[in-house]
């Protein structure tokens, strides 16, 4: 039976949508994963010879900081990592054991790269800690009470899926004694680091993470067998759904037709609502930069380089799927009678609006000096703009349907890679910063910044131009953007 | 009102799919499309709302070539498939949309609601639902009422009578019935169910991989005649 199944799950992997793409992006995704898994081991044997450099015992430094490494982990998962029931349901009607069938379900999810991606990590640290003369038997034990520990979260991870209050008190707790630790108001690595540190040191702990792991296994296992029906565990969940009209938009005509639909596309959607999130997370990405925290953002170029995304974190991940957002029934806006300009004009609106929302919302940076909010509110102006024109030139030419109701793909993954796409955003950034740079190499900071917004303004009155040349673009791609968007994923 | 003109259509893998030399469609026929899957009926309705490239010849949408030109879009309305719908909106929102890019306001769209309010059987307004969630068949009724919207002059159904139930078929039936008998609307429906189709339109055009295999005005001998005709 087992047989059967990995039999259809290669095949799964084999014909999904995301390895069906083009020969130069999945060379490039491969070199990506190469990149990510040189990443990892490295930091896995570099992290004991610098760890010692700096005058720590690696192992309990490790050790010590484990608690929070677990719960990120934990968090990644909640987020990222999906169950795979959907492809249960045409096996319920076969002659196949539920319990077969649960643990099958179960045991794909222990092969996810949510859990063998750690092992690049902690097997060559341990390889480096048995060379250093760290004995044998204690770092085996060791290293299989981490293991265990991550397996641990992932099912964890699979009895909490979907328990937002259960999920978010946990992270409430441990992000406060996170923030306890930094302050140095209470540490709770004290308490947890003797127990990570006890698998290395006795013969016995590193057992409780592995009943604990045999234990949720055990649970989990329950639970889904007796959630094994249509109407329950494999449900799909819906909304209670009411009427929003809106109708302060209706004195726009029909730009306010399209800003309705567009503000309702925005707060309904699994997807659009990560973006919602991701552009409010980039507000809060120029502090990386601003509190001097990172010795190469210090630069005035890079300056302007926060600016410009903590103004723009919406433009940009909105922007980039314009249109491809309206991908599920692009069909129906094709046959109606749509004028592309309105259309064009909704979504630079509402670009516009979440630029502002950003650049409001940003303007706690005032604590960080005048100069520095005026280095964000001219990096708005260049945004609203120039990149509101080019991040929407890019999208024209982005023919992958958006899938609405599941809130992957939304970390700008192989979606957005296209070379015509890559070609428009280089500007994007280059262009400011080297403005920012002359000005203030050869007058002033407040010059540098006067060019940017100035910028901004010149490529502002382009904007007829720009929509014609969009509007021109999806009406010589449609039918080959009806024909890709109707290849569902 | 509808004129086609040589027109085929042939995939890159050299299938041609379609291949209609001549077929003309006077204003205010109810014209049924009737065939096999695989016959071209969806191909065919896609070019007339040019949403597929011919290729070869055009078709003309009251003088209109659709390739060309955009002018046919204020007059002709279409429910092809659930593409049609937004899923993240109720069925209000989605009517007041149509409503508004046909230039219908509020009130317009709510009398032609109150008009259909059987139609829906009290399962689409005010279902707390958005259209995403609700079941195929009331999806359809949400797109067959919203093609509606705006009087267009060209009506367009793709298989209307498919996942709908018994009664509901009826009540669609009484609304196309309606519309044919409107001299300025034109209606074109598709469908697998000769029954239905017969009893609706009157004319009927039989495809068979992609041509023309029967054109005939209905009258009592039509339903034995195509059931001759698909007799296997």
């Amino acid at each position: 039976m087992f047989k059967h199944f990995i039999m259809l799950e290669w095949k799964a992997f084999l014909r999904s949508a995301s390895l069906g793409t083009n020969i130069a992006m999945k060379i490039f995704m491969g070199f990506f994963a190469v990149y990510f898994m040189v990443i990892f081991i490295a930091a896995g044997v570099g992290a004991f010879y610098i760890l010692k450099e700096e005058g720590y015992e690696p192992l309990a430094t490790v050790n010590k900081f484990m608690i929070y490494y677990l719960f990120a982990d934990l968090l990644i998962r909640y987020f990222l990592q999906k169950m795979p029931v959907l492809n249960i349901k045409p096996l319920l009607t076969l002659p196949i054991k539920r319990n077969t069938i649960v643990h099958f379900t179960l045991g794909k999810t222990a092969l996810s790269f949510f859990n063998w991606s750690h092992a690049l990590f902690f097997i060559p640290f341990s390889i480096v800690l048995l060379l250093n003369g760290y004995n044998t038997i204690n770092v085996v034990l060791w290293h299989l009470g981490m293991m265990s520990l991550f397996y641990l979260n992932n099912f964890i991870n699979v009895l909490i899926n979907n328990k937002n209050s259960v999920f978010y008190s946990v992270i409430a707790v441990v992000g406060g004694f996170g923030l306890a630790h930094y302050y140095e108001l209470f540490d709770v690595t004290t308490y947890t680091q003797p127990f990570f540190q006890a698998m290395y040191e006795t013969f016995f702990v590193f057992l409780i993470p592995m009943i604990l792991v045999a234990a949720t296994y055990y649970f989990a296992f329950n639970y889904f067998k007796s959630n094994l029906n249509l109407d329950e565990g494999l449900a799909t969940k819906s909304d209670i759904a009411k009427t929003q009209n809106f109708t302060f938009l209706d004195q726009f005509g029909t730009l306010g037709t399209f800003l309705k639909n567009d503000i309702r596309l925005l707060l309904r959607n699994k997807r659009s609502k990560t973006t919602l999130i991701m552009s409010f997370l980039f507000i809060f990405y120029g502090l990386l930069f601003f509190t001097n925290s990172i010795e190469a953002y210090q630069s005035p170029m890079f300056q302007i380089f926060a600016g410009i995304f903590v103004s723009g974190g919406f433009l940009f991940t909105f922007g980039q799927f314009v249109p491809s957002w309206d991908s599920a029934y692009y069909q129906l806006m094709m046959s109606q009678n749509i004028q592309y300009r309105e259309y064009i004009s909704s979504k630079w609106w509402l670009m516009v609006i979440g630029t502002l929302i950003s650049t409001i919302l940003a303007s706690f940076y005032l604590f960080f000096g005048l100069h520095t909010y005026l280095l964000i509110v001219c990096g708005a102006i260049f945004n609203i703009g120039v990149n509101s024109h080019l991040v929407m030139l890019g999208g024209a030419f982005v023919k992958t349907p958006i899938d609405l109701t599941t809130g992957k793909g939304a970390f700008g993954d192989k979606q957005a890679f296209n070379f015509k796409t890559m070609l428009i955003a280089i500007p994007k950034m280059l262009f400011p910063m080297a403005l920012y740079a002359i000005g203030n190499y050869f007058f002033s900071q407040n010059i540098g910044l006067l060019f940017v917004a100035l910028a901004g303004i010149i490529g502002f009155a382009f904007r007829n131009y720009v929509f014609n040349q969009i509007e021109k673009i999806y009406k010589r791609e449609k039918y080959a953007t009806i024909a890709a968007y109707k290849q569902k994923n | 009102m509808i004129q086609v003109n040589n027109l085929s259509k042939t995939y890159n893998n050299g299938v041609k799919v379609l291949n209609i030399t001549n077929l003309d469609i006077p204003k205010g026929q109810s014209f049924g499309l009737v065939g096999n899957n695989g016959a071209g009926k969806t191909t065919f309705f896609s070019l007339l709302l040019d949403l597929i490239q011919p290729s070869t010849g055009f078709i003309k949408n009251n003088s209109i070539q659709v390739n060309l030109s955009e002018a046919w879009k204020p007059f002709t309305a279409a429910f092809i498939d659930e593409s049609f719908l937004i899923g993240y909106l109720t069925a209000e929102e989605y009517f007041y949309f149509i409503g508004d890019l046909r230039n219908q306001n509020k009130a317009d769209v709510d009398a032609l609601l109150a008009k259909h309010e059987e139609f829906f059987n009290g399962e689409i307004l005010k279902s707390k639902k958005y259209l995403r969630d609700l079941s195929k068949g009331n999806m359809k009724k949400v797109g067959i009422i919203a093609a509606l919207i705006g009087n267009p002059e060209v009506v367009i159904f793709d298989e209307p009578f498919a996942n709908l139930d018994p009664t509901t078929v009826n009540r669609l039936k009484k609304i196309i019935k309606e519309l044919s008998e409107n001299p300025e609307v034109t209606v074109l429906v598709s469908s697998h169910d000769l029954v239905h189709t017969v009893e609706v339109c009157n004319r009927i055009v039989a495809l068979n991989k992609g041509e023309i295999v029967k054109d005939i005005e209905t009258s009592p001998e039509t339903l034995k005649e195509l059931e001759a005709f698909f007799a296997v």
